[in-house]
């Protein structure tokens, strides 16, 4: 026993050597055009992407404008405990969950079934025309979207409460009501994304063996059943990996298009994270709060996307890394 | 048996033209109402067909001298993007395809950890404050140059490449350098063009980081032009001669969407396929 546990670390510094034995300097050399190559990228990291993290600092400090970020006075988590002791503070963080939550939800099926059931149509120019078309919304910007939405949800005009009226039902002022802007977001966000999201299903379902279907349907499988036992199986490790990256993405509801279709009147039920951090630091220009909001947020983030993948790693071994 | 799999093709039949008659509606809607006099809007009798046709809300819309600025300052952010942002991505994503590079773990991890931690409105915007880039153009164009997706899209494409290419060039004197420019981009000119789309169509349509960077109306692209017309109430801003913002027709409105949607609209067919294209390569290797 002892000497078996003595003789794999050798081993692996005898395998390990030759890699070792070249210089830094040489393998600088070798590589110089390379890291010139990669400069551009790097600096353009480390200017927008890694400055910023380091100046998260400010959520720990009393930051001012005139002292500067290094000099501006320590305050420890004073804006992190100003946040979660505030009775606002519990509304916006319930707003991004509940956006996030059920826009994963409703959102992830939506295009998996899209898919699917693409997948069994046998026409290909109607399949061609039908993605085609699915995938146009996509391209539209978010003002956009929220311009068509404001508009179409108009009591005056909006062609939606123009077809409640004709079928006999009340208007309704959409965009001032709280209990619909979840409705609203996530069912305009399913109506821009399905198509596109379905690309990569689709992409998946192609590469299923067809000689699954073939044995399926020797043993006597009806269409219900291979989609569920051949289709379904085979394109599950996609979904998992979506599933994981989209869980990840749980409390990272967009700025834009919320800041777009929201109002001071529905602020109960549309008002979120970044939103707020928006207006506490770039209108209400209290940096270091609205920091620390920022920073609880990516924290809480990170642990989930960073969790769920975990968790997929040991129940089905498919996971981001 | 025969009955049971006609409802099944009448399912999915109607299921997906439900799907591309919501898909559409709003758009044909759009475009009707634009065309349309206004009683007819107001009394919400316009569908899918003009009532009472002309083409004053167009009219009113090419009239509008910040439309046609903004048109200019998009133009101008979507190719200076593009640009600067290919550059940096072929030559930061070939670096990363060669193992051997100095650093090439820290360098990738690095750059993937941005997809999962960033830090923030606040802090970037005072990075970009201290780097004097606040109500500039360079500040627009710069601040999202990179994505860290395509950069990862483009070191897949170009780790698909085969390596005996390369190692004739080596034997023909090239650097790495060289090699990328002679023989690596003239073989990926389609996912070059793929991504040069999608950084084209995320520049257009990028709404957030010109909204908070950009303090002056002549340097707005069209989209914060486009909420300030279509979505914010305060109407000051916008200079529709005698018109009371508020009492803004609907046909000038949707006017206004597809004089700025339609350059998307029409190179759309054509270019989806290159979209399609580069979410294909993308999901190869996860």
């Amino acid at each position: 026993m002892k000497a078996a546990v003595i003789e794999k670390p050798r081993t692996a510094i005898k395998k390990a050597s030759p890699i070792q034995k070249k210089s830094f300097i040489k393998r600088f050399n070798e590589s110089k055009y390379l890291l010139l190559l990669f400069l551009p990228c790097f600096l353009y990291f480390v200017i927008f992407k890694y400055l910023p993290m380091f100046g998260i600092i400010i959520s720990f400090k009393n930051y001012n404008l005139y002292k500067g970020i290094l000099n501006s006075p320590w305050v420890g988590l004073k804006y992190y405990r100003m946040f979660f002791e505030n009775p606002d503070s519990f509304n916006i963080i319930r707003n991004t969950i509940l956006l996030g939550v059920y826009r994963l939800f409703w959102g992830f099926p939506a295009p998996i079934i899209f898919a699917l059931v693409l997948n069994e149509v046998r026409n290909n120019t109607f399949k061609r025309v039908v993605q085609t078309i699915s995938y146009l919304p996509h391209f539209i910007s978010t003002v956009i979207i929220a311009g068509m939405v404001l508009q179409f949800t108009s009591p005056r005009n909006g062609f939606i409460n123009v077809l409640l009226k004709n079928i006999g039902l009340q208007p309704i002022n959409f965009m001032v009501l709280p209990q619909w802007f979840r409705t609203i977001y996530i069912g305009s966000g399913i109506w821009q994304d399905i198509g596109w999201s379905a690309i990569i299903y689709l992409a998946a379902l192609t590469s299923i063996n067809p000689e699954l279907y073939e044995a399926a349907t020797v043993d006597g499988a009806n269409k219900w059943d291979k989609i569920w036992n051949v289709t379904l199986p085979g394109i599950a490790p996609t979904i998992i990996t979506l599933f994981i990256l989209n869980t990840g993405k749980v409390l990272d509801i967009g700025f834009e298009k919320v800041f777009l279709l929201y109002n001071p009147a529905i602020y109960r039920t549309a008002d979120v994270i970044s939103t707020y951090v928006y207006r506490i630091g770039l209108q209400n220009r209290n940096f270091s709060y609205a920091t620390a909001i920022n920073m609880s947020q990516s924290i809480v983030s990170l642990i989930l996307v960073t969790s769920t993948n975990y968790l997929s790693k040991r129940l089905s071994e498919t996971s981001l890394w | 048996m025969i009955k049971k799999g006609m409802i099944f093709t009448f399912l999915k039949v109607s299921f997906l033209l439900f799907i591309c008659a919501i898909t559409l509606y709003p758009f044909l809607h759009m475009i009707a109402v634009s065309f349309s006099a206004n009683l007819p809007v107001m009394q919400g009798k316009v569908g899918l067909i003009p009532i009472g046709f002309n083409i004053s809300a167009y009219k009113e819309v090419f009239q509008n001298k910040m439309l046609f600025t903004a048109y200019k300052n998009t133009i101008i952010y979507v190719v200076g993007r593009t640009l600067i942002g290919l550059l940096v991505t072929s030559c930061g994503a070939y670096a990363l395809t060669k193992k051997h590079m100095l650093f090439h773990r820290f360098f990738s991890l690095m750059v993937v950890f941005t997809m999962f931690f960033s830090g923030g409105m606040i802090p970037t915007y005072l990075v970009m404050q201290k780097l004097n880039l606040i109500d500039t153009r360079w500040g627009v164009i710069l601040i999202n140059c990179v994505s860290v997706w395509y950069l990862l899209l483009m070191r897949t494409f170009f780790s698909s490449i085969p390596k005996d290419l390369e190692d004739s060039g080596k034997i023909d004197g090239l650097q790495d350098i060289g090699i990328l420019w002679y023989i690596i981009l003239p073989l990926s000119k389609a996912a070059i063009a793929t991504i040069g789309l999608f950084y084209a169509v995320a520049m257009w349509n990028s709404f957030f980081n010109p909204f908070i960077y950009l303090n002056s109306p002549e340097k707005y692209p069209l989209q914060v032009i486009l909420r300030q017309i279509v979505i914010a109430n305060d109407m000051k801003a916008i200079e529709y001669a005698g018109e009371d913002a508020a009492a803004m027709p609907e046909s000038i409105k949707y006017a206004t969407i597809m004089v700025s949607t339609i350059p998307i609209i029409l190179v759309y067919p054509f270019i989806q396929k290159y979209f399609v294209k580069g979410v294909m390569i993308g999901s190869v290797k996860g």
